[in-house]
């Protein structure tokens, strides 16, 4: 099959977030994405997912110039002051156009 | 009653129990939990039932007689998050972050702090003997206290960011906080207040007539409301019991300031209220808000906007020092300054 190299995006960030981050990649550019709840720990202090949420992971398809945007947006506002993690691999697509 | 019969009688109701319950379970490391979203549908209806039953009740009110008292709420509301900041500032020398994210949550107000104590009155007084427009003072207590906390903490961190800027001679870097616009937002629709807000419309446009169908269901004096309560009470024991060990964390003087901040705060508020012309019932209950810490509202709020801030302080102090002192010791105390303040005889 004929298929397309494209980069997938992926960011794991506190529930919290999830209003700004779809915001900031709706902004980037991005046509659409998948979230889901997740949970787990990371480097930072135990989470406290009693009462602040759980974790969420959003993925996006989408062009290597828009994730970098995105990425860039994420190292600027949001890695130092939450507990965020975002990480970009590539992957084959068919029907380039309804990603980029 | 002397003082200690009346903590001996409160130590002794299912709420209580129940709480405490949760705490060994956690102790024990028993693999009990109650499910998150039925933590939620817990809250969800003690909340909606509170702004409910208080819509209800005011929609029989004078509105003179709540103006005096809400003008002391939202006193109480502006001098709890400055002396809480203050304190854990210049005297326990938390950073700014840490102290006005702390401050948050002891300048807002905890609406099961505030069922118990109804409930502790209730026994003791009878069911008339809190005013009815409390549900209302506890929306009005609800947002000021976090507001003016965030605002001290943010400004301050902007103005210590300046100084470091400038000491380094780099042009001033604007890190995106969220907007003023979205903090607000944020607050005025967290779950909390939208829940008691529009029970209490509705509760004001159903009157006593239209509440009378839903009451069973939804009645403080009910036995579900009561059955509800224990059970969020049980998952409070769950989750403090869970944050006891993160008290080694804290060190000694958020421990001691999770005791002291609420008894200095509840004899401001049981003062003022009866300076409000409020009787010893309400004031109780007006002591007890003022020298509760939020746990709803407040920790989305503060977390959205002072990351820097770290949660295990203010959720530490909030629910495993702050929501279990009053649950015990507290409200029976403010119960006891409320009488000799109105000069009220013992019961």
């Amino acid at each position: 099959m004929n298929t397309h190299t494209l980069t997938l995006l992926t960011i794991v960030a506190e529930t919290l977030l999830k209003d700004r981050l779809i915001h900031e990649i709706r902004q980037a550019g991005a046509n659409g994405f998948t979230l889901t709840e997740v949970s787990g720990e990371g480097s930072r202090q135990r989470r406290v997912s009693e009462i602040l949420g759980d974790n969420i992971k959003i993925e996006i398809i989408t062009k290597p110039e828009t994730a970098d945007k995105i990425l860039t947006v994420l190292q600027q506002d949001f890695f130092s002051r939450y507990a965020v993690v975002g990480y970009l691999s590539e992957v084959q697509v068919v029907r380039e156009d309804k990603y980029t | 009653m002397t003082l200690l019969q009346m903590f001996q009688s409160n130590i002794c109701s299912p709420m209580v129990l129940a709480f405490a319950f949760g705490v060994v379970c956690r102790l024990i490391k028993s693999e009990m939990a109650i499910p998150r979203d039925l933590y939620t549908s817990l809250s969800i209806y003690l909340l909606f039932a509170l702004g409910l039953k208080g819509g209800v009740e005011l929609s029989h009110s004078q509105w003179q007689e709540l103006l005096l008292p809400a003008v002391v709420t939202i006193t109480l509301g502006c001098i709890t998050p400055i002396s809480s900041f203050l304190t854990l500032r210049y005297l326990g020398r938390f950073s700014i972050a840490d102290a006005a994210g702390i401050a948050a949550h002891y300048g807002s107000v905890s609406a099961v702090t505030f069922i118990a104590a109804e409930k502790f009155v209730f026994a003791n007084l009878g069911e008339k003997s809190v005013a009815p427009f409390m549900p209302t003072l506890l929306t009005l207590l609800e947002i000021p206290g976090i507001q003016i906390a965030l605002a001290i903490g943010v400004l301050g961190l902007a103005k210590s960011k300046r100084v470091k800027d400038q000491a380094a001679g780099s042009p001033l870097h604007d890190a995106s906080s969220p907007s003023l616009g979205a903090v607000w937002h944020e607050l005025l629709t967290a779950r909390s207040m939208v829940l008691l807000v529009g029970g209490m419309v509705i509760g004001v446009i159903i009157g006593y007539e239209g509440y009378a169908p839903v009451k069973p269901f939804f009645d403080k004096g009910e036995w579900m409301f009561k059955g509800a309560l224990t059970l969020f009470l049980l998952e409070m024991g769950l989750v403090a019991g869970s944050r006891l060990s993160d008290l080694k964390h804290t060190g000694a003087f958020l421990i001691a300031f999770g005791i002291a901040a609420p008894i200095v705060h509840g004899a401001v508020g049981v003062y003022l209220g009866s300076l409000a012309g409020l009787d010893a019932g309400s004031c109780t209950v007006l002591g007890t808000m003022a020298a509760s810490a939020s746990y709803i509202a407040a920790p989305p709020a503060v977390r959205m906007t002072l990351p820097e801030a770290n949660p295990t302080f203010y959720l530490t102090a909030a629910l495993a020092i702050t929501f279990p002192f009053n649950l015990l010791v507290g409200i029976p105390l403010y119960f006891r300054m409320a009488l000799a303040i109105t000069g009220l005889e013992t019961p």
